[in-house]
């Protein structure tokens, strides 16, 4: 049998790079500097990047009975999976030494969890989205409590443990119910089966379908099944956080746009009135809610919901107009928010996490590079142009008034009115309000700095220049048979 | 046709920027360095904008140094830059009033370099709202002025700043953000009509949108203006804003930012929707009328002069409104005048507020009186530019207010005869507030160690008091430039004979060769 492995490549390059590290961590005394690991794992990916490039032409191959697939569309997700893992590995060297975390395993963690990630992207077979989506999980699961000696952590560990075990059984039971309607779990054969026998689908079928979009729901953290977001996030070591808030969203979503968008899409009239509603309700309860935060990571992790919010819109508004509007407002999306919990990151000191906004205080003269990075961030979230939130708001907007649904166009300018609120609370602390956390903690090393200054370039440049990555994100979506 | 350079605008443009740039690499310490950049760049980008008034073609109304680059090929997004005989005083009003509000800025010394680098994105702000003939790129001017204004009130600004500086951003977006749906649908609809999608405001305006359309759209653009002129139920931002704005912030928002509304009127809302237009104007003119009133009489009863200047914005930028809404050669451009007038005889208020506010570090009228006695030039420059603001004929103020009125008159007299009212209640609250603090004994002994204007200040108000008298005296060089950018948008407007697209033939061809 033939076996062909390009499809593979990244997801194996990011793979071996993580077992080397957890080997090499192996021969490295416990009270020894590690930063070699941290070394490692960014030469992994960035090899994996190298090899995205190379295999990025119009090849539409598949590996393993048709189970996994390689097309611009897996290449273009790779892309955002490991940025966001380069990104976050960058602002975590100091902050895991800083709060004991091991880091042989924390970087090793985040890798496992990449490939994860990798894979369900590229995954053309519901079993094989799910072992991936499970490989991406569990490693964030022990992730978010690495930081032994915080409560919150471990709190916010044992929470998202329950809650994605919870997503799992829905997915698993969705999975299953179509199994049973269509005789297999390969995509192309369930999209086949469904153009074959229009309306002759029992109602097991749908039924399994809507548990598939609840399981979805419940892991972009979309109103009514958001209630772990906040603590999860919040307990979570913060590059961790912003790890989850992009990769994991950015993963789900791909797995959503493959699955339900493309090869499910003829379900789709069955969800579409509940998923309306639940754009709706993301989006402004997520608003909502981070207004009233006195934290600046709880503000970000409601607005990680409000952004879901925003992301369900192209979804809703359907594959001709909304898949391009999708992609790019994740890439986008991922550069701002990289950058914004870099900062955060970068602010932390051990036992003391500043993350208020009363920690923001007059920052703006006394750290000024963090400070307008953060601007830029926080103006680039609210949407303010020329900034990359605006180009990716402005592509979802228009997919969602090219498609006739005005109502939702509308609705959404309002919640970015609602965002602006808060957002700018940022900048208040940092320019307008004296005081704050004194100059000892910070020490932080170039490295943090490189990621955010990664971030605030991308965030510019998506935003004054889009056009190239506009061109990608059509490419990528169209790539879906 | 003159010889118009591809890349003037741009620099026009870019010259603010670069400044930024420059300033960002300069040490924090060196403020005199500092300010002597970004004077230079904004006084470089006033010289540069003669430049482009002197090439400027008076003879006819179309769009001149166009630039058009594909921004966006795919989504018919374009950078398109052009001026007409509207934009143009505009521009330049806007070049002249920023470097003389940085000069007036020599009071700040808190955290100066960040302060200047903002006057200039603001700039570049201000001048691409102007020139933007592409939607998409209108829209991004729009909104990347509010961020520097957003800065310099909340950093630099009174004690409610915060308070004020989102109050500020809350309301410029509330409208904004639907305007922006609203370019979308705009566009879509155009594209499914003519199978292009295109943002280019030229081709847009070629649109026939039925009525009900045009209504919502319109309503869309016209709120978003409206609070940025601003007409009368939406202004409570403008007296937060302006009082607790530092000086020169005060000077460009009374002089250039609220211009950007009323300009908006006049480019985009009322051409892409005529007929909406028309429909909504007898509604948009009884707001103004209110407006002008409920100003003047606000402004009368006020006991801060900085308080007081920007209630009479209110009241002058609904005169603005009216003569807009008379839709007819007098009434647009006395409207266009008006615009300039309020620009500088308002910026020279302000500065004048901020120059005593200085030396007492007060502005209540009642801790004032008789600074004729220790500051007679102070006075009586203060007293000039009072009769310039409330038309005295022989000055600017005259000359926008007697078109504006001429022309709403032959449309709406009764609304009209209200608004004179205005004229004489904007004499009273003027004239009263100049009695308080320049006439009357010298008694409150904090006032007799005043000091008159330093050369500095003297500087910084010549040149907007020369053209305060020549404007009064000669407009007719003002007043020809406009003519037939106004005439053309009249036509657009009033769609007389009701032809589609080709209105103006020299329109769509024009641009290729007039950008070379």
């Amino acid at each position: 049998m033939d076996v062909n492995l390009t499809p593979l490549v990244p997801a194996i390059q990011v793979l071996v790079t993580a077992l080397v590290v957890v080997v090499r961590d192996l021969f490295i005394d416990e009270d020894e500097p590690k930063g070699v690991l941290a070394f490692y794992s960014l030469v992994g990916l960035a090899l994996a990047a190298a090899e995205v490039a190379v295999l990025l032409t119009d090849r539409q191959e598949s590996a393993f009975a048709d189970s996994i697939v390689l097309d611009n569309f897996a290449l273009f997700f790779t892309m955002i999976f490991l940025l966001a893992a380069a990104l976050t590995i960058l602002s975590s060297i100091h902050y895991v030494r800083q709060t004991r975390i091991h880091e042989g395993e924390f970087y090793a963690l985040i890798l496992f969890a990449t490939v994860g990630m990798i894979l369900m992207a590229a995954a053309n077979d519901l079993m094989v989205f799910f072992l991936a989506l499970e490989t991406m999980s569990i490693a964030l699961y022990v992730l978010t409590g690495m930081w032994r000696s915080s409560g919150r952590a471990s709190e916010a560990s044992m929470k998202y443990f329950l809650m994605g075990a919870f997503a799992t059984g829905f997915l698993l039971y969705g999975i299953a119910l179509i199994y049973g309607a269509t005789g297999s779990t390969n995509l192309n054969q369930i999209s086949a089966y469904l153009l074959d026998q229009p309306s002759e689908w029992p109602l097991y079928l749908i039924g399994g379908g809507f548990l598939l979009v609840i399981g979805f729901v419940f892991k972009i953290g979309a109103v009514p099944f958001h209630f772990w977001v906040p603590d999860v996030y919040d307990g979570a070591p913060t590059p961790v956080t912003g790890f989850m808030s992009v990769a994991v969203k950015a993963a789900a979503f791909a797995a959503w746009a493959r699955i339900l968008m493309n090869k499910l899409s003829p379900l789709a009239g069955d969800w579409m009135f509940p998923l309306w509603i639940i754009a709706i309700a993301t989006m402004t309860l997520g608003n909502l809610l981070a207004i009233t935060q006195t934290s600046v990571k709880r503000m970000l992790a409601y607005s990680s919901i409000a952004h879901a919010g925003y992301l369900l819109i192209p979804i809703v508004v359907g594959v001709e107009w909304g898949g391009l509007a999708l992609l790019f407002y994740l890439l986008t999306y991922s550069f701002m928010t990289l950058g914004a919990f870099a900062v955060l990151t970068s602010l932390s000191e051990d036992k003391e996490p500043r993350e208020n906004y009363s920690d923001f205080a007059g920052l703006g003269f006394k750290r000024p590079f963090l400070a307008l990075a953060m601007s830029l961030f926080m103006l680039s979230l609210a949407g303010f142009p020329p900034l990359a939130g605006f180009t990716g708001k402005f592509y979802v907007f228009r997919s969602a008034v090219l498609a006739g649904h005005l109502n939702l166009a509308i609705i959404g300018v309002l919640n970015s009115l609602l965002s602006v609120i808060y957002y700018l609370r940022v900048i208040v602390a940092m320019y307008m309000e004296e005081g704050g956390a004194e100059g000892k903690g910070f020490r932080q090393s170039p490295f943090v700095y490189c990621a955010v200054a990664i971030a605030a370039i991308g965030t510019l440049y998506l935003g004054i220049l889009p056009h190239i990555a506009l061109s990608w994100s059509r490419l990528a979506f169209f790539s879906l048979e | 046709m003159t010889a118009a350079g591809f890349g003037d605008l741009t620099l026009l443009l870019a010259i603010p920027v670069l400044g930024a740039a420059l300033l960002l690499c300069l040490p924090r310490r060196r403020s005199a360095a500092l300010f002597s950049v970004a004077l230079g760049a904004s006084a470089g980008d006033f010289l540069w904008s003669l430049n482009i008034l002197n090439l400027f073609d008076p003879s006819h109304g179309n769009m001149q140094f166009v630039e058009r680059v594909a921004w966006m090929p795919d989504f018919g997004i374009q950078y398109i830059l052009g001026v007409d005989g509207i934009s143009l005083f505009l521009v330049l009003l806007t070049t002249l009033l920023m470097p003389l509000a940085i000069l007036a800025s020599w009071s700040v010394k808190d955290k100066i370099k960040e302060y200047l680098i903002f006057m200039l994105l603001l700039e570049t702000g201000m001048l691409g709202a102007f020139v933007a003939l592409d939607l998409f790129l209108f829209y991004v001017f729009w909104e990347v002025m509010l961020v520097p204004m957003y800065f310099l009130i909340g950093v630099w600004g009174g004690p409610r700043r915060i308070y004020a500086a989102l109050k500020f951003v809350i309301y410029t977006m509330a409208g904004s953000l639907l305007m922006l749906v609203a370019i979308i649908y705009l566009a879509t609809r155009h594209a499914q009509l003519t199978q292009v999608f295109t943002f280019d405001l030229l081709e847009l305006y070629g649109l026939n949108l039925p009525f009900d359309q045009q209504s919502w759209l319109f309503l869309a653009f016209a709120l978003s203006f409206a609070i940025k002129v601003p007409l009368f139920p939406f202004h409570t931002w403008l007296p937060d804003a302006h009082v607790e704005a530092p000086t020169a912030g005060s000077v460009i928002l009374a002089g250039v930012l609220l211009k950007l509304g009323t300009y908006g009127f006049l480019r985009f809302a009322m051409p892409l929707f005529p007929d909406a237009a028309q429909a909504a104007l007898p509604g948009i003119m009884a707001l103004a009328v209110i407006g002008i009133i409920y100003g003047a009489v606000v402004a009368m009863m006020q006991s801060d002069i900085k308080k007081l200047v920007a209630y009479s914005s209110v009241s002058h930028l609904g005169f603005v409104m009216l003569g807009l809404c008379a839709l007819n050669l007098q009434g647009v451009q006395g409207a266009i005048y008006q615009m300039l007038n309020h620009g500088l005889s308002t910026g020279a208020l302000f500065l004048l507020v901020g120059m005593i506010y200085d030396r007492r570090h007060t502005r209540r009228i009642d801790d004032f009186g008789g600074l004729w006695q220790q500051m007679p030039v102070f006075s009586s420059l203060l007293l000039i530019v009072t009769f310039a603001s409330i038309g005295l004929p022989g000055l600017n103020g005259f000359v926008g207010e007697f078109l504006i009125l001429l022309g709403a008159f032959s449309v709406a007299p009764v609304w009209t005869a209200v608004a004179a009212t205005g004229v004489i209640l904007g004499a009273i609250y003027m004239l009263w507030m100049i009695r308080r603090v320049i006439f009357g004994p010298l008694s409150n002994p904090e006032n007799q160690r005043l000091q008159d204007l330093s050369g500095r200040e003297l500087t910084i108000l010549a040149p907007i008091l020369l053209l305060i008298v020549y404007m009064g005296v000669y407009p007719q060089p003002f007043l020809a430039r406009m003519k037939p950018a106004v005439e053309l948008s009249l036509k657009r407007i009033l769609n007389v004979p009701p032809a589609p697209p080709p209105v103006d033939p020299n329109l769509g061809g024009e641009q290729p060769n007039d950008g070379r």
